[in-house]
């Protein structure tokens, strides 16, 4: 495979700066194997082919000119990044992955957006996603499913399955998620790669398409634990626009990352993140991370927290609530779809009622009325008032936990990835996939998921999540760093290394 | 099993504006009660004593200067919507007839 495509974002930056291949080489490259892979794939939803060729050029001229311009540039300038089409992005449809939007172009930039542009990232385009990101499987776009790069008969995780794929699939050395109850991290597990969800707040959520506006996070995609903390470095610090928006500053990720260590350090294993619910191949991945960290230095300890078991019912609860109010705005009215009745008298009550029923997919309808019932009058206090409350106790057990570890550490999901249409019939089911990565959002707190190696009964991606406490993302990234260096320190290399061949390099290929 | 009625999801799909078909109404009924089964023991799990947390990492008074910032032109604002006049949005009738 070009090299080009199979280079971390950390070793392409360095490859452009010291002008061994130019920005448009390595964007063109991606480009291509868009071209040639994400019929298979189905990772996007738009390329970005013109704008992205254009900034490309933009950084090269720069550079060859010289000059306090190019010394100027920001060190990732002229590397290629997707971004998950939630995020909204002028000159590019942003969907949501729904009808509702389809076609539709945002006015305004996110503040994520706006910091890629002035770093001069080109485009590649905008990945697919669950609808509204509602979903673990991308099964729920109303465009099509994207497909795991690993086995094409499965899916890529979700909701962030777009961005996780296209990375996977060295479609792009980057891209952008959002993590609202794993959306990022479980799509990493399930297609071996890397993804993060930073603290509440450390990234701005101006532009992201809200879902539940008190969980939502935007969050780096990568292939190494270094690209993630160069990204996430690169799109957070406190905005304006965000009222959410933290001001503390977050600037020794990339640092924490180079310097990798667990000496010292002690390493949480959550006794409820684990056993009935989880696959024989994930534990023992899970088990396997947890000997490398302790033969490396790292002390385990075993944590409970006795409330997360019921995370994931506050979650089901304060999550739809949340979007049942933040997808009112879809009316018929200010943006996108207009569906009138069919028969009767043409109102506004009647048009929005047609427009949302034609433009809203099963899963978020299902949410929209599941919360609309949660905020209903007689039954706020025992669902909404008692998720707010469980919301306490899981902080107070996350408190407790980080008293007696620096960090925990948890399998990512309970799986590997699973068929397409597995469990697109059955939403509990579905719902479960997020067991592990729901409390970090509940909490606030960071997460990072990194590959943990294959399960042994399906040869597929297992994910390995390190969780820290609210505003310690650097440690994340310090451990991330030095758990995958002896991870592929045994495996001779990246995990993806052992992915199938894909597109027209299929032929002579494994598999 | 939770009691969720079709006329219960009726009225909650007409709060929440989304026309439903009779077996929409149906299907959504008995995938909503089980749904609320699975998360109801959360009203288990915390007594009167324990306080509600509504925002993962609590801020407050949050303010900004009182400036004019970047504002959208009334022709971006509505580059987006399915009908327009005058600068404004056009809706279809807001009082029925009747």
């Amino acid at each position: 495979m070009n090299e080009l495509i199979t280079s971390t974002a950390a070793q392409l930056a360095a490859k452009l700066s010291a002008k061994e291949v130019s920005s448009e080489e390595v964007t063109q490259a991606h480009l291509d194997r868009i071209g040639d892979v994400d019929g298979q794939v189905h990772a996007f939803l738009h390329v970005n082919t013109e704008e992205a060729l254009t900034v490309a050029r933009e950084v090269d001229a720069i550079r060859a000119a010289g000059g306090e311009d190019a010394a100027g540039l920001h060190p990732m300038a002229g590397v290629p990044i997707a971004i998950k089409d939630l995020i909204v992005t002028v000159g590019q449809p942003t969907t949501a992955g729904s009808r509702i939007l389809e076609g539709w172009m945002s006015p305004y930039d996110a503040t994520v957006i706006k910091k890629i542009r002035a770093a001069k990232l080109p485009i590649l385009g905008k990945t697919n996603l669950d609808e509204f990101a509602m979903g673990s499987s991308t099964e729920h776009s109303a465009f099509g499913p994207t497909r795991n790069p690993w086995d094409l008969d499965r899916i890529p995780g979700g909701s962030g399955g777009g961005s996780a794929a296209a990375v996977a699939a060295f479609e792009a050395p980057l891209a952008l998620g959002t993590d609202t109850g794993g959306s990022i991290r479980q799509p990493g597990a399930v297609t071996g790669t890397v993804g993060v969800k930073p603290t509440y707040g450390a990234v701005s959520r101006y532009g992201a398409i809200a879902m539940a506006s008190s969980l939502d996070q935007i969050g780096p995609v990568s292939r190494s634990v270094l690209d993630a903390a160069l990204l996430q470095e690169l799109v957070g610090g406190h905005d304006p626009f965000d009222s959410t928006s933290l001001t503390d500053s977050f600037d020794t990720l990339a640092a924490a990352a180079r310097s990798g260590s667990v000496e010292g350090l002690r390493i949480g294993i959550v006794k409820e993140l684990g056993g009935e619910g989880f696959q024989p191949g994930v534990e023992a991945r899970f088990r396997d991370a947890v000997e490398l960290l302790r033969g490396a230095g790292a002390q385990i300890v075993e944590v409970s927290c006795p409330n997360f078991k019921y995370a994931l019912g506050a979650y089901y609860l304060i999550m739809p609530s949340e979007v049942s109010s933040n997808l009112a705005k879809f009316d018929g009215v200010r943006y996108g779809l207009r569906v009138l009745p069919q028969d009767g008298p043409l109102t506004i009550e009647r048009v929005m009622g047609a427009t949302r029923a034609a433009g809203f997919g099963a899963e978020a309808k299902r949410r929209i009325i599941l919360g609309t019932y949660a905020l209903s009058a007689g039954y706020y206090d025992a669902y909404y008032g008692s998720a707010q409350k469980v919301r306490t106790l899981i902080q107070r057990d996350f408190d407790a936990a980080f008293a007696q570890a620096d960090l925990l550490i948890s399998p990512t999901a309970p799986t590997t990835a699973f068929k397409l249409g597995e469990k697109l019939d059955d939403p509990l089911a579905m719902y479960l996939n997020d067991v592990a990565t729901i409390p970090a959002n509940l909490a606030g707190v960071p997460g990072l998921s990194l590959p943990g190696g294959l399960a042994d009964e399906d040869g597929l991606p297992v994910g390995i999540q390190l969780l820290a406490p609210a505003r310690e993302d650097a440690r994340l990234y310090r451990v991330g760093a030095a758990l995958e260096s002896l991870l592929e320190a045994q495996w001779g290399g990246p995990l993806l290394a052992k992915a199938p061949v894909l597109g027209t390099e299929k032929t002579g290929g494994v598999k | 099993m939770a009691e969720i009625t079709r006329d219960d999801v009726a009225h909650l799909a007409q709060l929440a504006r989304i026309e439903m078909s009779p077996e929409e109404l149906d299907r959504m009924a008995g995938e909503l009660a089980h749904i609320v089964d699975a998360v109801k023991s959360v009203s288990e799990a915390a007594g009167p004593d324990v306080p509600a947390t509504s925002h993962p990492i609590a801020l407050s008074n949050v303010f900004r200067e009182d400036t004019v910032g970047h504002v959208l032109t009334p022709a971006e604002a509505l580059s987006g919507a399915p009908d327009a006049e005058e600068h404004r949005f056009r809706v279809p009738a807001i009082l029925d007839e009747e």
